[in-house]
């Protein structure tokens, strides 16, 4: 297939693939992504794929590999079009009556949806379920209705129409002033302003510019950016032309873990697609735009995901993250002008010149706007990937769209910012998604929600981020390396029955100089979790300590000991 | 071990020091670990200090400068897993195979490696054996997905 | 050479563009404590003593004076109680593992440390570097590197280069701030004769 030389060209292979596509045509959309891996989706395409053959029914039906449409506590998800029938914890031995009786029968198959454990109501399409209901899913809504392998079904739901519009419309200072306006922040947590990142790369000199899209997330309870890179990778790709066309870079990367073989594959695919189309490479629609993008993938390492570690390992050089006095963006990867976006903000970017900056912040409060994409997981009954308008209450998420927590047991914390962020309880779970409020509260925004039941010990969470970090820090600098191991050592004798008077303040006078003296910021907030957990959480560790008692029953030692 | 597949790998990066990581990560695809041979080999080829070469094999988690046994069971103890009961399965997977986080057994039959969130904590928890994924594992199924191995 | 005056410890000071604060200071005959700096190596900022206050622009913050680079009218101060409560704790931190250090006995002294605060460690070093990163940038040699990372990073001799190029050499054991090095490398070399190979020894 030749290359497409003009947006007009683009729109006109739009309409061509619109008007190929029969919509009253029955399709078969099945999860495919990494959290219905898991539960076995192959197997459940495999069988959809031998039941339509053996009824000979291949001209008739469609079926389709999709996103992940974030529902995976209900996985393997199938849903039925036209009708957008909701079939949830489908099994290959489901695949023969759902083709009878819905896709060739029109009827539903009342064992196979959704019912609300609650009220006993039952939801056919996504719409009625609770889950998505109080959802905003601006980035992720398309992931159910594609397939990620094809860029056919991107252009098919409007996709590449920003970059058409950047292309035919604006200048690279419009575009920046643009996303200036929508006061687009950055989503790897601490959400600093995009435009001011790509203003100075714009600005800035060289004959080399870098656009970074960062989808490491080392966070060990975070799925969210991986998993909108696996869903819709042409989505990211459409952001970081558009940012490179604003700043005038010419060369991305796409920083992945080895961990994530789907995430690799599809962005793998969606690359050699959209050069194939000609939307990547030289002469990008004709604008003269140049592009190349290429997988950089990390073999592992938390750290990693921090900025200078990251252009460290794309560099080929262990990721340790080094001091800096110069930005990024002036003097950055291979010294080049760089900008670094994390994938979320890297999405938003295509919705942002499509309906306005003025509309995007019309969405979420005052200091935050838009959408915010979550992996909610832990003991929350419905638990998978969540995208919420910012504002929302941490309650709302947690209890409305996630369903409350699992077994009726009582809440009692709610991880916001992974290991390096803090246990906010249930005093203040009112607190809105919201970058300044969440880090007010000791955490930071980052993609995962963590909630945790009564029958968890904060003294066991507090253990487990400490190991992580111990791990995961580099290793380089006095505070971060050795602070966190004489923290775990404090933490591992709280746990089994050896606390001390006095450890929890030992605890906190380590953190205080580690906050200041840790060289990066992996360093300085290391004891995020613990700080929280002192906090909201005392008296657990002072039975801990003094009664040698774990109330929750889960310190080993502590649980058998006969005081 | 494939050495012309090996060399090829390494000839198409000679030279270029930045293509260290990507290079030993590609040389693991094809031979699950890395020998000392293969990091001296590169080192020359890449013109990297082997040195470097060792600090970079033993920095990243993904490299592995020992053979694996023949099996590998990856436990997910991510947060999500972690909550939702992972420890347990780990003590478990630890009783059944007599093999500890982190180690081979003696006669390179198994390996078990605890691992950062695979990305399914809906199904936590979550065990990987031979590359086949295991969702809501309980102690109980623990015993039925190994008792094969 | 442009001339860059800046303020340390209530003291006028002359500098050039391209200075650190601690060149700066030694200049100047005002003391900042160090322990993985060495001059002939790039600032590596592992170790964390040398932080002093730094007022820029009507803001205080914290920096290393090994690598913070000097600006006209920044004020520095290299003691205060906040300076030394850091300093203090980080010798308290690499005590843990090397008590018998005769540089952090000194400074421990300085900041009322005290090396018996934590658990100890067996191990003798505080991963400064200096060895590492002499044999790399000066000796250029590269006999000796980090491995791992985290609480489990450690030094290591590349037995083969070792064995050839170190027993000449040991330009690097004058720079240890204790006595871990030397260790470390008979260990290596007693290793490699009973053919030692590179894999890093099993986790503990
Ligand atoms: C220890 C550590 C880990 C990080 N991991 C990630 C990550 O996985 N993904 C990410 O986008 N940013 C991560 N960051 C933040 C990056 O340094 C960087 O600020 C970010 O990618 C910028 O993107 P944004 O401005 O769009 O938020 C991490 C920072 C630290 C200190
Ligand atoms: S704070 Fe931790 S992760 Fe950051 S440089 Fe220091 S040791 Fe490395
Ligand atoms: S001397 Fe400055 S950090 Fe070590």
């Amino acid at each position: 297939m030749p290359r497409i030389s003009s947006p007009a060209e683009l729109e006109e292979r739009r309409q061509n693939i619109l008007s190929k596509r029969d919509n009253s045509k029955p399709c078969i959309a099945v999860c495919g992504g990494t959290g219905c891996h898991a539960l076995g989706n192959r197997s459940i395409i495999d069988a959809f794929k031998a039941e339509i053959k053996k009824r000979t029914l291949q001209a008739k039906v469609n079926i389709r590999e999709t996103g992940c449409p974030g529902f995976c506590e209900a996985g393997p998800i199938v849903v039925i079009y036209p009708e957008e029938i909701c079939y949830v914890q489908v099994t290959p031995e489901d695949a023969s009556d759902i083709i009878s009786e819905t896709v060739v029968g029109k009827k539903v198959i009342d064992r196979l949806v959704y019912t609300d454990p609650k009220t006993g109501e039952k939801a056919i399409h996504e719409s009625e379920i609770p889950f998505y209901k109080g959802q905003m899913r601006l980035t992720i809504g398309d992931n159910g209705k594609l397939d990620p392998k094809s860029i056919e079904d991107y252009l098919a739901v409007g996709g590449y129409s920003a970059l058409v519009k950047v292309l035919q419309t604006m200048t690279p200072e419009q575009v920046v002033a643009e996303i200036k306006k929508s006061n687009l922040r950055g989503r790897s947590g601490a959400g600093f302003p995009a435009s001011i990142k790509w203003d100075a790369v714009r600005v800035a000199v060289g004959d080399t510019k870098y656009v970074i899209c960062n989808c490491h997330e080392g966070d060990p309870g975070a799925f969210a950016d991986r998993r909108m890179m696996e869903a819709n990778p042409h989505n990211i790709l459409e952001g970081m032309i558009i940012g490179a066309y604003a700043m005038g870079a010419n060369e991305g990367y796409i920083f992945v873990g080895d961990e994530f073989p789907l995430t690799v594959e599809n962005t793998a695919i969606a690359i050699k697609q959209a050069e194939e189309y000609g939307l990547l490479g030289k002469n990008i629609l004709g604008s003269g735009l140049d592009l190349n993008i290429k997988i950089n993938i990390d073999a592992g390492g938390y750290v990693c995901g921090e900025m200078s570690a990251l252009m460290a390992a794309i560099e080929g050089r262990v990721g340790e993250p080094t001091v800096r006095y110069d930005h990024a963006t002036e003097r950055g990867l291979w010294n080049k002008p760089t900008c670094v976006n994390n994938l979320q903000t890297w999405a938003s970017v295509p919705l942002i010149v499509n309906k306005g900056a003025d509309w995007y912040a019309g969405i979420g409060t005052a200091s935050s706007k838009g959408t915010r994409v979550f992996s909610l997981v832990g003991t929350v009954n419905n638990s998978g990937l969540v995208e919420v308008p910012m504002g929302m209450t941490l309650r709302q998420v947690i209890f409305d769209i996630g369903g409350g927590i699992r077994e009726d047991n009582n809440f009692k914390a709610v991880l916001v910012g992974g290991p390096l962020g803090a246990f906010l309880p249930e005093s203040l779970l009112d607190l809105p998604v919201d970058f300044d409020e969440i880090s007010k509260a000791g955490g930071s925004l980052g993609p995962s929600l963590v909630v945790i039941d009564e029958k968890t010990c904060m003294v066991d969470m507090v253990k487990y981020f400490l190991t992580f970090l111990s791990n995961e820090s580099c290793g380089k600098c006095t505070p971060c390396r050795d602070g966190i191991r004489q923290m775990l050592k404090i933490v591992n004798r709280i746990n089994d029955g050896g606390g001390k008077e006095g450890d929890i303040e030992l605890l906190e006078a380590i953190s205080e100089v580690q906050r200041v003296a840790a060289l990066c910021p992996l360093g300085q907030t290391a004891s995020n979790p613990a700080r929280s957990a002192i906090k909201h959480f005392r008296d657990e560790l002072e039975v801990h300590i003094k009664e040698k008692r774990c109330p929750s029953g889960v310190c080993k030692i502590l649980a058998t000991a006969s005081h | 071990m494939d050495n012309a597949k090996i060399d090829r790998i390494i000839d198409r990066h000679a030279g270029d020091a930045s293509s260290l990581i990507q290079v030993l990560l590609e040389i693991q695809h094809e031979n699950d670990w890395l020998p000392k041979e293969v990091l001296e080999k590169v080192s020359k080829k890449l013109n990297v200090p082997l040195s470097r070469v060792q600090h970079v094999a033993t920095f990243y988690k993904s490299f592995r400068v020992v053979p694996e046994g023949l099996h590998e069971i990856h436990v997910c103890n991510g947060t999500g897993c972690h909550v939702r009961g992972a420890p347990r399965l780990l003590d478990k997977v630890q009783d059944i195979t007599g093999v500890k986080a982190g180690e081979t057994n003696s006669d390179l039959k198994v390996s078990l490696e605890v691992v950062n969130c695979l990305g399914c904590c809906s199904s936590g928890p979550v065990m990987v054996v031979d590359g086949k994924y295991h969702s809501k594992v309980s102690p109980v199924k623990a015993e039925d997905v190994l008792k094969n191995l | 050479m442009s001339e860059i005056i800046l303020t340390i410890d209530n003291k006028q000071v002359k500098a050039e563009a391209g200075m650190t604060v601690l060149e700066a200071a030694r200049k100047a005959g005002i003391y900042i404590p160090t322990l993985c700096y060495f001059e002939k190596l790039k600032p590596y900022t592992a170790c964390r003593i040398c932080m002093v206050e730094i007022e820029a622009r009507g803001r205080v913050s914290l920096d290393t004076a090994c690598s913070r680079p000097v600006a006209p009218n920044l004020v520095v101060r290299t003691r205060s109680e906040r300076i030394d409560k850091i300093r203090k704790m980080l010798l308290e931190l690499m005590l843990a593992h090397a008590p018998e250090s005769v540089p952090l006995q000194e400074l421990a002294r300085e900041y009322g440390a005290d090396a018996d605060r934590f658990e100890k460690e067996p191990s003798f070093c505080i991963l400064c570097g200096l060895c590492v990163r002499y044999c790399d940038e000066v000796a250029k040699k590269n006999a000796v590197t980090f491995v791992d990372r985290g609480t489990r990073r450690e030094i290591m001799f590349i037995p083969e280069i070792a064995l050839k190029e170190c027993w000449d050499c040991k330009e690097c054991f004058a720079l240890c701030p204790t006595i871990a090095l030397q260790e470390a490398y008979l260990l290596t070399k007693a290793l490699a004769s009973a053919s030692f190979s590179l894999e890093p020894e099993p986790e503990q």
